[in-house]
């Protein structure tokens, strides 16, 4: 869209995340989130200590001035290590999600706006994927295609399609029947047009919730692959393969696990939170009536 | 030769029939009302003439819609696309709810025009505001901008209406678009409508279960009833002699002045639905002049003068009256 359509819609969306963080959870959940992704791309700046390095001398040392949040059982740096798993949890975790609700969008879209053997073909599929526990989904494609950062965001991608899917083509297909779809269809809309311009964005609110919420668990799914050391391989820090190490060693040295599953607790919440605040603020219905 | 000419147009879902043989026509400059009950069968009708039954899953089974020489129902989608907006505009049936939420009213408008005049964008805006203005809709600026919930009913209807003008139609088909208006904001809209139909040389087909609407703005009628076309006459001629008895007791469902009250009469029963129609005229089980041959077989419409009834004992000039 040119010209006049897109000089009036700026205002909507310019503002999206502005209005998130003028809330005041939105700005502290989005200020950890901004934060913690700034921390994870210059990490290389921020510590004078390497991921990968053993200082063995130095290992389960508490947290100190020199070691912030002490050290594992190899004697590296865990605050480092956190904010180079952070690196591989954020991006895995909001890549996959993203795939997987652009992928889930238009299945769902397709199968709800056009019907019939479609429909029954892509439903059929899907309700197979959701009828298995997300875990297992993960795990199974996990052990197809091999451990690994790959591995990991195509399983999460898979994981999580059936839910974007499902609930696209609930929403496509409620707002279908609505009168301004057979309006634009009276007034010679063609089918992309319906799509793209009433159905997708009447659609994509509950679907950007759950997409929002979902990459809370992404996290979690993500930690717990690598927990289970199917996720970033070694040296390559993750938060789930790094809390791993660290269930051995609970009493001797528990910073090694309580720390890494801080920081995923805490980025969970704050994504949820976020989102809420982020969809409060996507709603134009709820804007005044007068301007 | 009408602009548009509904031919003994059928249409059925599965193996149901919904409507059987309707035939009208309506030439530019004209008001066709198309009335009768909930389940007679008018939406249907109106959706038909835009080649939007598929959005309900229903298909013309037999007859032609012919508009300007072309028969819309031999039209693949691909073609029809390029009439609808463009030649014929389809007003839907509540204007609280034809418009997206999610877009300002006028951007809606735009893209009409856009679609179908190729109008660049900064044009079709302001084409937009005027016909807002055009439409006695105040301050039209302001409300291009709004999105649906800030407007109220009338000013959507009027928002609804404008997109439907955008792409400079010659017929526009509404289906009762005065519905879930209050009676003032009904009025009004029945003014812009016809005398939009008046000034622009427009062909209107007005869909209305109000016989006061129809009285008021239409210059002829059609009388559907249970998928069948039950009268079609002049609009002086059907009020002041309907020939067929739904007519007539449609006619006096009409409150008047001076009216006893409690003197209001509805018509008995209801519209029968499609799997269970009565034989003979459908409309038998309901009509107090009744007579066996009703049940027996079909009423063949028969002329009248500027119309057609389709009834075994259309009523005549006295019992018109009586």
């Amino acid at each position: 869209m040119t010209g006049a359509a897109s000089s009036a819609r700026p205002a909507l969306r310019d503002n999206l995340f502005a209005r998130a963080f003028r809330t005041k959870t939105g700005a502290i959940a989005g200020g950890w989130l901004v934060l913690l992704a700034l921390a994870a791309i210059f990490a290389h700046l921020l510590t004078p200590y390497e991921y990968d390095i053993q200082q063995l001398s130095a290992a389960y040392s508490p947290p100190s001035l020199s070691h912030w949040l002490g050290t594992d059982e190899f004697g590296r740096d865990l605050l480092t290590r956190i904010l180079y798993g952070a690196r591989i949890s954020l991006s895995v975790s909001v890549i996959s999600i993203g795939l997987s609700v652009l992928a889930g969008m238009v299945l769902g879209a397709a199968a709800g706006y056009f019907g019939g053997r479609l429909d029954r073909m892509i439903t059929t599929v899907i309700d197979l994927s959701w009828s298995f526990p997300e875990i297992l989904v993960a795990l199974i494609l996990v052990a197809i295609i091999g451990p690994g950062v790959t591995g990991t965001m195509v399983a999460i991608t898979v994981a999580y399609l059936a839910q974007f899917a499902r609930l696209t083509r609930a929403q496509v297909m409620a707002i279908k029947s609505e009168t301004f779809i057979e309006a634009a269809s009276g007034l010679g809309a063609s089918h992309r047009h319906i799509l793209f311009r009433h159905l997708l964005p009447n659609a994509i609110t509950p679907v950007l919730v759950s997409g929002m919420l979902a990459t809370g668990d992404a996290i979690i799914l993500e930690a717990t692959l690598g927990f289970f050391g199917l996720g970033a391989q070694p040296p390559t820090p993750s938060w789930g393969a790094m809390m791993s190490s660290g269930t051995a060693l609970l009493f001797k040295a528990p910073w090694i696990i309580i720390f890494p599953g801080l920081a995923a607790a805490i980025t969970v919440v704050s994504i949820n939170l976020f989102g809420d605040a982020l969809i409060a603020g996507l709603d134009v219905r709820s804007r005044p009536r007068v301007e | 030769m009408g602009l548009l000419e509904v031919d003994r147009l059928s249409v059925g879902i599965g193996r149901l029939t919904l409507l059987e043989e309707i035939t009208f026509e309506v030439d530019r400059g004209e008001i066709l009302g198309l009335v009768g009950e909930s389940g007679s069968g008018k939406s249907l009708t109106a959706l038909a003439i835009a080649g939007l039954l598929p959005l309900i899953g229903a298909r013309v089974t037999a007859g032609a819609v012919r508009f300007d020489d072309t028969d819309l129902t031999r039209l693949d989608e691909y073609r029809l696309r390029k009439f609808r907006g463009r030649r014929i505009a389809f007003i839907t049936q509540n204007p609280m709810t034809a418009l997206d939420p999610l877009q300002p009213v006028g951007e809606q408008v735009d893209v009409v025009a856009r679609l179908h005049l190729g109008l660049p964008a900064d044009v079709a805006r302001s084409r937009t505001i005027e016909i807002l203005t055009q439409l006695r809709i105040p301050e039209a600026a302001t409300i291009y901008r709004q999105y649906p919930h800030q407007l109220s009913g009338g000013m959507k209807q009027r928002v609804v209406i404008a997109m439907a003008l955008a792409g400079e139609p010659d017929l526009i088909v509404a289906d009762e678009p005065t519905t879930a208006l209050d009676v003032t904001v009904q009025a009004q809209i029945i003014h812009l409508l016809t005398s939009l139909v008046r000034e622009r040389g427009l062909a209107l087909v007005l869909i209305t279960h109000d016989m006061g609407v129809v009285a008021q703005c239409c210059d002829r009628v059609a009388v559907l009833y249970a998928g069948r076309l039950a009268e079609q006459q002049g609009v002086r001629s059907l009020f002041a002699a309907p020939a067929h008895p739904y007519t007539h007791a449609l006619i006096d469902c009409i409150p008047k002045d001076g009216m006893a009250r409690g003197s209001l009469t509805g018509i008995a029963g209801s519209v029968p639905s499609v799997a269970h129609f009565p034989s003979g005229c459908r409309f038998h089980p309901r009509c107090i002049g009744r007579q066996s041959v009703c049940e027996a077989s079909v009423p063949a419409a028969t002329a009248l003068p500027g119309g057609a009834v389709a009834c075994h004992f259309p009523l005549n000039g006295d019992a018109r009256h009586g």
